[in-house]
């Protein structure tokens, strides 16, 4: 029975909306735009933390990256004398925290090196990485030809390098590159394979350049001692790995989990190793945590204008109601005259207030969902629809419907039976 | 007089009692007494008609009867109960089963049909809607429009509006029909034809109570109560007609 009558009520509202469908198409109006607007602005946030967190995945969410830096000291300090300024990560540590932190999977050291290569007459200025064979599971790289090193390069320190797919077409513009010998810093390296990028991400053109060599080739032929030189001045450093990579076991949950307890031991232990800042420590995945949270913050305040939009259609729909409210006095009168209680007023006007609001919010859904593919295709700022942003706006347009409904409504159910029939 | 204080037993004759009741407005510092210490008893199945000048009050008196108002002092039984102290849904609700309303501006919501504005009052009773309409159809073929049940209220002629208005008045079978100037906006041949139709009504044993100014609508009622400022004036039995009322109760 109530079901019944509930249903009458809403066919009475629709109805009397109908009996002005300008008017009520208008009102309607507002409440589609504000829809559209915040489901729009919802998916425009969506879409720029999802390019935000791409990039950083690309960067490896289960790694953390120690490097070297030059602290801030020695920077400014004159060199006055012959002695290499010492700082950085050192080989030790890599078997410190091989043996010492329990969620490693691998832990990959990395020499940078700055010598030219050279085949014949052609020549590259490309980073040359002293390295073992784990580098290319932590550096999203994959082999495309030949082999990578292997754990016997390193240990017999062969003269074996690997090429990156770009520096392999500069160095060999003709030939095959495999089996070749190469000259790094005058000393000869044989080819034995190329890798390249995983896949056309935008760091796979980083990917593409360089050489790696087996770690102990690269410290038993090049040290550790760089000479560098400039005008006037010459500067001597010593640096045994520019970089650590330490890649984290795990999936999911247990993942994140294990990367951050991590992050923290390391960071622990290398404070008790260095007695200066001379290394950063770079995990992305606190990175892609805190771009998860910009984004959401982000999107919260995009939601949060749009939901303006709302509520001044809000606003708009209690006005309309307002006037309707006062045109139909003398019906409230009759109805209240005929046997109608104050609930039967206030739920006859809400109802028709939701009724509009409703459409509105169903109407604004429809070009809420159309609208982030006009604004990609316009614009070509990424914009994900998500349903629940959806669900999420059309609730709200109920919930205005219902706030900004309930003043005209319980005004209408206020009104003394004999004023109300008294009205002209 | 029996104790006021006590409601007359549901099977009374007696359907309308009041008892010194009173309606004051305050209005910024006077005191309008529109109805100042009015007694009356009416028994099931009469005709009656109040008569006054504007102002008497008698607007008031119906307002009250029919429970769109509360007394300011005094009581007002209506069937036994003592309107005076229900709250606003009882109130709502006792017009919705006890009283049918008929209005001189007819007061049919403009944008409903004929057959829709029939089935307003059962609406809010929560009656099942086939029956509603059943009884819609019947009462409008019983006013004589039962081919106009698609018709809005602007199509019909003032006459065809009242008797739908009538009708509408019926469907909640009150125990009072009560009808304010309901005449007063129609033509003299049609008011002829709606007074005929109350005439029906009563002599079908409906209790009606109408508000009127004009002495010759009143003198088809049965008894004629005259009101002056707020005060019962007298009481007149129409002669011919209660001979008429006698023969209705004895049936």
């Amino acid at each position: 029975m109530i079901r019944g009558s509930t249903l009458r009520t809403v066919r009475l509202g629709v109805k009397n909306l109908m009996l002005h469908p300008l008017r009520s198409f208008l009102t309607t109006l507002g409440i589609t735009i504000g829809v559209a607007a915040v489901i729009c602005m919802l998916a425009v946030g969506e879409g720029a933390s999802y390019e935000a967190q791409q990039k950083i995945k690309a960067l490896g969410s289960n790694n953390i990256l120690l490097r070297s830096v030059k602290p801030a000291e020695l920077e400014t300090q004159q060199q006055s004398s012959m002695a290499p300024q010492r700082y950085g990560l050192e080989y030790e540590e890599v078997e410190i925290l091989r043996e010492t932190m329990p969620a490693v999977r691998v832990v990959v050291p990395v020499r940078e090196l700055n010598k030219s290569a050279a085949y014949g007459e052609f020549q590259v200025n490309v980073p040359i990485y002293g390295t073992t064979e784990q580098w290319m599971a932590v550096s999203g790289v994959k082999l495309y030809e030949g082999r990578f090193l292997v754990e016997a390069d390193s240990r017999y320190s062969l003269n074996v390098c690997v090429l990156g797919t770009h520096t392999a077409g500069e160095l060999f513009p003709f030939e095959n590159p495999i089996g070749a010998d190469i000259l790094i810093a005058k000393k000869s390296f044989r080819v034995v394979g190329i890798y390249g990028p995983r896949d056309d991400s935008e760091s796979g053109a980083l990917a593409a350049d360089g050489i790696v060599i087996p770690i102990e080739s690269a410290r038993e032929y090049f040290g550790e001692l760089e000479i560098r030189t400039s005008a006037g001045s010459r500067e001597f450093k010593m640096v045994q790995l520019q970089e650590i990579k330490v890649q984290i076991e795990g999936e999911g949950d247990k993942l994140e989990d294990n990367v951050v307890a991590t992050a923290a031991s390391i960071r622990q232990l290398l404070t008790l190793l260095h007695d200066q800042p001379d290394y950063v420590i770079d995990v992305p995945l606190e990175k892609l945590q805190a771009a998860k949270e910009q984004a959401q913050i982000w999107q919260i305040f995009l939601g949060v204008i749009a939901s303006m939009a709302l509520v001044v259609a809000g606003i708009g729909i209690m006005n309309v109601m307002l006037a309707t409210v006062t045109e139909r006095t003398r019906e409230i009168g009759i109805r209240r005259a005929l046997g109608a209680k104050r609930g039967h007023i206030i739920s006859q006007f809400l109802v028709e207030t939701v009724v509009l609001s409703c459409a509105g919010g169903l109407l604004g859904v429809a070009l809420g969902i159309a609208a982030p593919m006009i604004v990609e295709a316009a614009s070509g700022m990424k914009a994900i629809f998500v349903p629940s942003f959806a669900v999420l706006a059309f609730t709200i347009s109920a919930g205005v419907g219902v706030l900004f409904g309930i003043y005209p409504a319980w005004r209408a159910a206020q009104m003394d039976p004999v004023e109300a029939l008294r009205h002209e | 007089m029996a104790d006021p204080k006590s409601g007359d037993t549901p099977s009374s004759d007696i359907l309308v009692r009041l008892d010194k009741v009173e309606r004051h407005y305050v209005m910024g510092q006077t005191v309008v007494r529109a109805l100042d210490g009015v007694d009356l008893e009416i028994k099931r199945g009469e005709y009656w008609a109040i008569v006054g000048r504007s102002g008497s009050g008698k607007s008031t008196l119906l307002n009250l009867l029919g429970c769109l108002d509360r007394p300011t002092g005094g009581h007002y039984y209506l069937g036994g109960t003592s309107v005076g102290e229900l709250d606003d849904d009882e109130i709502s609700e006792i017009r919705g089963q006890r009283i049918g309303f008929i209005f001189q501006s007819f007061n049919l919501i403009p944008q409903l049909t004929v057959l829709e504005n029939l089935e307003v009052p059962l609406f809010y009773q929560d009656i099942d809607p086939a029956y509603a309409r059943q009884r819609a159809v019947d009462l409008a073929t019983k006013v004589g429009l039962g081919e106009r049940l698609d018709h809005r209220p602007l199509e019909l002629s003032g006459g065809q509006q009242q008797r739908v208005a009538i009708a509408r008045a019926l469907m909640n079978d009150p125990l009072i029909l009560l009808a304010d100037e309901a005449t007063g906006n129609l033509d003299s041949r049609t008011e002829q034809e709606i007074l005929a139709l109350l005439d029906e009504l009563h002599s079908e044993g409906k209790t009606i109570i109408m508000v009127t100014h004009g002495q010759t609508v009143a003198d088809r009622a049965r008894r004629v109560l005259y009101l002056r400022d707020g005060k019962v004036e007298q009481i007149v039995k129409n002669r011919e007609s209660a001979i008429h009322e006698d023969a209705v109760l004895e049936q």
